[in-house]
């Protein structure tokens, strides 16, 4: 590479910005084979201007292709292409985005908001380089070689998903203002002749593999694909620099670009100490190094295995701020397996329960193929040779798609996790809701869990079928401080005015002494804690979303029951009512 | 497709290897369930399946790969049978791709030949490509319900139906369905599970060396497929051999002692799995197994290697317990077999 020597490798902090455009150019050199690039960028800018660099890299005919969030399977897998079929009067396959992507890159922006089953096409194609088409009675396969360059604008609880993330082979963050022209970066045509050369690139004795292997775990990085991964880097960057095999530097600058940014934890003992015994691999001890003792042949740091000295190079690429910056990926991690598979709106949901005669008005989606079908057969009726070339549709043909819209439900649990609560039997409250979560389970319900207490209500689980987590969050769940009741229901009530808006039927369960005294604004005080309560009980009925309040009071609080009725929902005492007949209630609730 | 990683050169994965195995001397096993990470290369053993699995004999032609020697009913696909036309093919190993849909998966009706000639014929699907071979369904639970319950029938039935558009087919549709899924992406049905003969679970592999193994093999098949092809070429050949004489002592006959039932039952009660089916896959498998070790009987030792494929997906589920089922299994196994 343009910005080190051949043998030189830096001991010293890397800087990030060097290294973004070094993952531009080794990508572009294997754009399939480094799979792509996770970019975080501070704003729109920097994120264009890396994505023009690796273009600019490219060869000049490498296809871009955009991916709209909404993307359907048709348009990202492929499908019937309706003209040429009606113009030929035979079936004709239409490839999709992905296919057309072939031999260039996918750009994906805001990648964290891609539905389930477009991260699982893409994660298949970026595995296999092709996309299998069995739809609308076609059966065909494309190549889809491509890079993708997924676009991270998650905020806090918004991540890609980790099948898309574990297969962009680097991870970039963006300074602020980077530019790709501030960097010796390599022409097209230097690109071009690496990538004849790549192929070729010896890995000799098997050493780049073994010390990427070994730093990738030094570095807590799990997966097999991330030292494969940079391996491939590494060929590239011996062919930028136009060698046959792989060197030391190549190497190094391949474990600063892919392995360093992916690391979940500092290697163990700082690399300065003595390496630790169980990270070098007695059995596969490259001969070639000499006895600590006797004077290093070539610079003054080999007498170190080659495995530490890529270490280091890789833990001066590390971000300052890892420590901090890895606490918040689990948390942000944690909270994607929460979210796992909710499929958000604007897919078609439901069972498909074939079609119907009716014309594609009022949202209604035209079948295109039961349509031909339909026309098929009548073609020499309707004075059609066979081949002429075009098919006679009549609107009687038209057969529109049916869908029975199997309605998920959604629990959203509700729980007052203030003081006053927690010595009002917060553990037998608990219970019921693990009887409410086995029973959710068992109906294959999506369970959401908010907890209020002192100034705040929190979403601690967004909807999910994770029965193990909801309850892991459940019985982590301290307790303290006053009760904003009010907050308490506004927030249900937007997680179950989005379930519904992602097609789910929600039913809320919340369960409180019904002793509130932080008003909406956060300030202390019964009376105006109440009259919040109040209105927001009004509004929360005013939406229509079936509710049960449990009162987990000691003797039934008559504020309690006074709510459930402004709600609009069932009241039932703990007192009175024991774990079990929450759950039944609540089923009553739930399957009316 | 070009060539796959030989299936001799995968390193670990051992569970999963033996399941296949187990599957493809007894195919009536019903099915294969593989739980992994991602990135565990939950795939790569099952794409190499053709080359360790003996070819079959088909009536030339037929879309259904009828085999010639069963005097089947009619197949209206086998235009070369009276003229007695046999070929060899490799088993076939059928990928259902994401976004697949219905039409596609069972047949239906012949478009082109709609559209061209008028005519209403029935085009084969996936189920009829799969026959007598491997259905790959790649995260089982991102399909549809309705799909996956077809899918489940008919590999259950052994036969396909369809009775749409006017075209009434009937034709054998017998595979081993492998699902494969990531139970952080979605919990499986417990019915779904129960339906898959065996299940085994994908790890990445911690220790060093291993993973050193893995990265250098993939690399070198990456870079040289023809090679690395042949040169695990006769280790998959010995696979083979071992899969054909696992079959014939399986027809043979492999005797099951008392003692082993006795323990298989002991052990499916001490993990309260419901109904009968998984005491009778743990048999089974129990059995192929002794087979594929060329064993006249199938051994305590047979059924402890194999109960954790067995009945590993058939616990009772007990929603709030988070102990592994891979754990109970093994508290089970240790308990029963020290007694």
């Amino acid at each position: 590479m343009a910005s080190s020597g051949p043998d030189a490798v830096a001991a010293t902090a890397v800087d990030p910005s060097a290294l973004a455009a070094s993952a531009a150019a080794l990508l572009a050199v294997l754009p399939h084979a480094l799979g792509g690039v996770l970019l975080r960028a501070p704003g729109y800018d920097e994120a264009a201007a890396w994505s023009a660099t690796l273009q600019s890299l490219l060869p000049s005919d490498a296809p871009v292709s955009r991916l709209p969030l909404g993307v359907t399977d048709d348009r990202l897998i492929g499908g019937l292409d309706l003209g040429a079929t009606l113009a030929t009067g035979r079936p004709i396959a239409e490839s999709g985005l992905l296919a057309r992507a072939h031999g260039g890159i996918v750009v994906a922006p805001a990648a964290e908001r891609l539905a389930t089953r477009v991260v699982a096409t893409l994660a298949s194609a970026l595995d296999h380089g092709v996309i299998r088409l069995q739809r609308d009675g076609l059966s065909a396969e494309f190549d889809a070689r491509f890079a993708l360059v997924a676009i991270d604008e998650g905020t806090d609880d918004e991540v890609v998903a980790a099948a898309l993330r574990e297969r962009l082979g680097c991870w970039i963050a963006l300074p602020a203002r980077w530019r790709g022209e501030a960097w010796p970066l390599p022409t097209r045509d230097d690109i071009a002749a690496a990538r004849a050369r790549v192929a070729a690139v010896d890995d000799p004795e098997g050493r780049a593999a073994e010390a990427l292997t070994v730093t990738a775990v030094a570095l807590g990085i799990d997966s097999l694909r991330a030292p494969l991964q940079a391996l491939a880097a590494a060929r590239a960057a011996a062919a930028l620099d136009g060698r046959s095999a792989i060197v030391e530097a190549d190497i190094a600058l391949a474990a600063q670009v892919l392995l360093a940014p992916r690391a979940t934890r500092f290697p163990a003992p700082p690399p300065e100490d003595e390496p630790p015994p169980e990270d070098q691999p007695p059995p596969d001890e490259p001969p070639a190094d000499p006895p600590p003792d006797t004077p290093p042949p070539e610079s003054g740091e080999s007498e170190r295995p080659l495995e530490d000295r890529i270490l280091e190079a890789a833990v001066a690429a590390l971000p300052p701020d890892l420590l901090e910056a890895l606490a918040q990926r689990a948390d942000r991690q944690l909270r994607e397996a929460g979210r796992t598979g909710i499929e958000r709106a604007g897919w078609q949901r439901g069972r498909p329960v074939g079609t119907r005669r009716g014309a594609p008005r009022g949202g209604a989606r035209l079948h295109v193929l039961d349509t031909l079908r339909a026309a098929a057969p009548w073609q020499r009726l309707r004075g059609r040779a066979p081949g002429a070339g075009t098919v006679a549709v009549r609107a009687d043909d038209f057969r529109i798609k049916r869908f029975v819209e199997r309605a998920g439900r959604t629990v959203i649990v509700a729980v007052d996790a203030s003081g006053s609560a927690a010595l009002n039997r917060l553990a037998e409250a608990k219970g019921a809701i693990e009887i409410l979560l086995a029973e959710s389970y068992a109906r294959r319900d999506r369970v959401a869990l908010v907890a209020f207490r002192g100034a705040a209500a929190e979403v601690l689980l967004a909807p999910t079928r994770a029965l193990a987590r909801a309850r892991r969050e459940l019985s982590g769940l301290p307790g303290g401080g006053g009760t904003p009741l009010a907050l308490g229901i506004a927030v249900s009530l937007a997680v179950a005015e989005q379930a519904r808006r992602g097609g789910s039927v929600p039913t809320v369960v919340i369960l409180t002494d019904g002793r509130a005294n932080i008003a909406l604004d956060g300030s202390p005080g019964r009376p105006q804690a109440e009259a919040d309560a109040r209105s927001a009980a009004t509004a929360f009925r005013a939406r229509g979303v079936a509710v049960l309040l449990v009162d987990c009071s000691p003797r039934g609080e008559p504020f309690a029951r006074e709510l459930a009725s402004l709600l609009g929902g069932t009241y039932v005492a703990l007192p009175v009512a024991d774990a079990r007949t929450v759950a039944s209630v609540t089923r009553a609730l739930v399957d009316p | 497709m070009g060539l796959v990683f030989p299936f001799s050169a995968i390193v670990g994965q051992d569970e999963m290897k033996l399941a296949l195995l187990i599957a493809a001397v007894d195919p009536s096993i019903g099915g294969v369930m593989v739980f992994g990470d991602r990135g565990t290369g939950k795939s790569t053993a099952v794409r190499a399946l053709p080359g360790i699995l003996p070819q079959i004999s088909v009536v030339k032609g037929c879309a259904y790969h009828c085999d010639p020697a069963v005097v089947a009913p009619a197949c209206a696909a086998c235009p070369a049978r009276a003229a007695g036309k046999e070929a060899k093919v490799p088993v076939p190993v059928v990928d259902l791709p994401l976004g697949a849909t219905e039409d596609r998966v069972v047949g239906a009706l012949d478009l082109e030949r709609a559209l061209s000639r008028g005519e209403k014929a029935f085009e084969p699907g996936l189920l009829a490509r799969a026959h007598r071979g491997f259905l790959y369904v790649d995260e089982v639970n991102l399909l549809e319900d309705h799909l996956v319950d077809l899918l489940l029938d008919v590999a259950q039935t052994g036969e396909n139906v369809v009775e749409r558009e006017g075209v009434s087919v009937r034709h054998p549709a017998r595979f081993v369905l492998v699902g494969s899924g990531n139970p952080e992406e979605g919990e499986l049905r417990p019915q779904l599970l129960d339906r898959f003969g065996l299940s085994v679970e994908v790890r990445t592999p911690t220790d060093l060396a291993t993973r050193i193994d893995v990265v250098r093999r993939r690399d070198a098949f990456d870079r040289d497929p023809v090679g690395e092809t042949a040169r695990y070429h006769k280790d998959d050949l010995k696979v083979r051999r071992r899969i054909e004489k696992g079959r014939a002592a399986l027809v043979a006959g492999v005797a099951v002692p008392d003692a082993v039932l006795e323990r298989a039952a002991t052990l499916c009660l001490a993990l309260g799995t419901d109904g009968l089916r998984g005491e009778l896959t743990l048999l089974r498998a129990a059995r192929a197994l002794a087979a594929l070790d060329g064993r006249p009987e199938a051994t305590l030792e047979h059924l402890r290697t194999v109960a954790p494929l067995a009945l590993r997906h058939r616990l009772r589920r007990n929603v709030l317990d988070e102990t592994g089922s891979t754990t109970r299994v093994a508290r089970a196994i240790a308990e029963v077999f020290a007694a």
